[in-house]
């Protein structure tokens, strides 16, 4: 097929807007962390758009989507970028340069392994976040995005429908960061000892945006500039905006309308919608969105607050249940009317798309927790996972980086 | 010459110096601190429930005044820092051993 020039400019601008979440994210979870880790947890997630960068035009691209074995994994075909350039490929996103498609998928997995930061920030050594990031993108984000979005890949043949990643990214980022939560232990002093957010302001600005780039990543994901991304950016908005609102209320009934949770409500909301926002409706957008909040909410309150569970950030709370409710809601609200090439949802009778996002939804968990708490085992009895006692008590800045953020108080 | 410290409620702020002025008491020092007394400090909302902060935000009001004026500034301070409710703060009342005014080289009560 001839390049497009309307759809090429939008997945290039679209890979832009999905590169700028990545610092968003960080300063969304550098404001939740006490002032002595915010330059870390900034760090944790600024790296990947290094490591990750470099990574995916090295082999990442390759293993994702290159020519399929057994439906598990990419080939070597696309090593280093060979075979990958001007011309469109045959398979992927077919109106646009290879490279566009392979720089857009660039940015989902370097904000894939910045996601799962969140759930080991305040102790988690810098360099064995390295190492691990390193193992996960290839033995664990390279498969999974091959299942789903591979020519090829098992679920992409099952018919499991994931328009922007809901699976790929945020299922398999949050049962991830758990996995990892878990290994590591809590943070110290957590929870006896308040861990007060050190600049919520920040949180905003963070949240603001990955709302903004969240239009590149899911109506960029349509791959055409037109009917259909349209579709997508609308229903992304509609579900943030509802799941934000949802948010604000249920805090409201608990005491106050927080602002930490309106934002957090907004990003649950875009989480949610991620793997439906081309295949429905924009109005389903309302239930995707409020649902997702109410979910979320109640489930970081029963791991963290109940359970005890430190997983700092709440990344599963956020994006593995999140994630698993958009997928599963894709399954039921799905319409063949919004994208030909999806499917009806169980609403329009087709019981089975749900039973088939379910598989997806299970078998992308599963790997993702066993893989992940197996990686991180095998550092933690190498090189060990954590800091040590008193570089956790100074504050990973300091320890780690050599650096503090609000310096020069004394002038 | 005594030294008055109070720690006051942060919104308390503006009614203390008032009344300090009117009672001929200009010079002091403010500071921004952090505490805690008796009370177990506040919940605040994380996303989903709560979290404990135990050391709250107040000022701490620093000012000199000569022996016999002390009960005249101390009753200014608690009459316009009191709520009634806990966390209304703390007055310590210190001896000091001599003032110098930098600009001039003047000494204790010329100095006040």
């Amino acid at each position: 097929m001839p390049v497009s020039s309307g759809d090429t400019a939008w997945l290039l601008i679209s890979s832009a807007l999905v590169m700028l979440m990545t610092p968003g994210l960080a300063l969304f979870y550098g404001g939740m962390v006490r002032r002595k880790n915010i330059l870390s947890t900034l760090m944790m997630s600024f790296v990947a758009l290094g490591l990750v960068g470099l990574l995916w035009v090295l082999y990442g691209y390759s293993l994702s989507f290159g020519s399929d074995h057994a439906g598990l994994i990419g080939g070597l075909n696309f090593l280093g970028l060979s075979n990958v350039g001007q011309e469109p490929s045959s398979v992927y996103a077919t109106t646009v340069p290879q490279l566009a498609f392979m720089i857009f998928q660039a940015m989902f997995a370097i904000i894939t392994v910045a996601l799962i930061t969140g759930a080991v920030v305040e102790r988690m050594k810098f360099s064995s976040l390295l190492v691990f990031s390193t193992l996960w993108l290839t033995l664990v984000y390279c498969p999974v995005a091959h299942w789903v979005w591979g020519e090829g890949g098992w679920l992409f043949n099952l018919g499991a429908l994931d328009f922007a990643g809901g699976t790929v990214v945020h299922i398999n980022a949050g049962v991830s960061a758990l996995a990892l939560a878990l290994l590591l232990g809590r943070r110290r002093g957590f929870p006896e000892q308040a861990m007060e957010p050190s600049n919520l302001p920040l949180v905003v600005l963070g949240a603001g945006l990955l709302w903004f780039g969240w239009f590149g990543f899911n109506a960029g994901s349509a791959l055409t500039a037109g009917g259909l991304a349209s579709n997508a950016f609308v229903t992304t908005n509609i579900s943030a905006a509802m799941a934000a609102l949802t948010w604000m209320t249920i805090s409201w009934l608990h005491r106050r309308p927080t602002v930490l949770g309106t934002v957090t409500g907004a990003v649950v909301g875009l989480v949610a919608i991620t793997p439906a926002a081309g295949f429905v409706s924009p109005l389903a957008a309302i239930p995707i969105g409020g649902i997702a909040a109410i979910i979320s909410y109640y489930g970081m309150l029963l791991l963290k607050m109940k359970l005890g569970m430190d997983d700092s950030l709440d990344v599963f709370a956020c994006h593995g249940l999140g994630g698993i409710w958009g997928a599963l809601a894709t399954g039921i609200f799905a319409t063949l009317a919004v994208n030909a090439g999806g499917a009806d949802g169980l609403l329009l009778g087709n019981g089975m798309q749900l039973l088939k996002q379910g598989v997806g939804v299970v078998a992308v968990g599963a790997f993702a927790f066993a893989a992940s708490w197996i990686i991180g085992k095998l550092i933690d009895v190498t090189i060990g996972l954590r800091v040590g006692e008193t570089e956790e008590m100074l504050g990973l800045d300091i320890s780690q980086h050599g650096e503090r953020a609000y310096g020069g108080r004394l002038r | 010459m005594k030294k008055i410290e109070a720690i006051i409620r942060e919104e308390k702020l503006e009614a203390v110096k008032k009344a300090l002025e009117e009672s001929s008491y200009f010079g002091m020092t403010v500071s921004e601190v952090s505490g805690r007394g008796k009370q177990r400090g506040l919940p605040l909302q994380w996303r989903a429930g709560e979290y404990r902060v135990d050391l709250l935000p107040k000022l701490k009001i620093e000012l000199v005044v000569l022996d016999e004026d002390v009960p005249v500034a101390i009753d200014a301070i608690i009459r316009n820092a009191r709520t009634g409710n806990t966390g209304d703060g703390k007055i310590f009342v210190l001896p000091v051993d001599s003032v110098v005014r930098v600009r001039t080289g003047d000494k204790d009560e010329k100095a006040i």
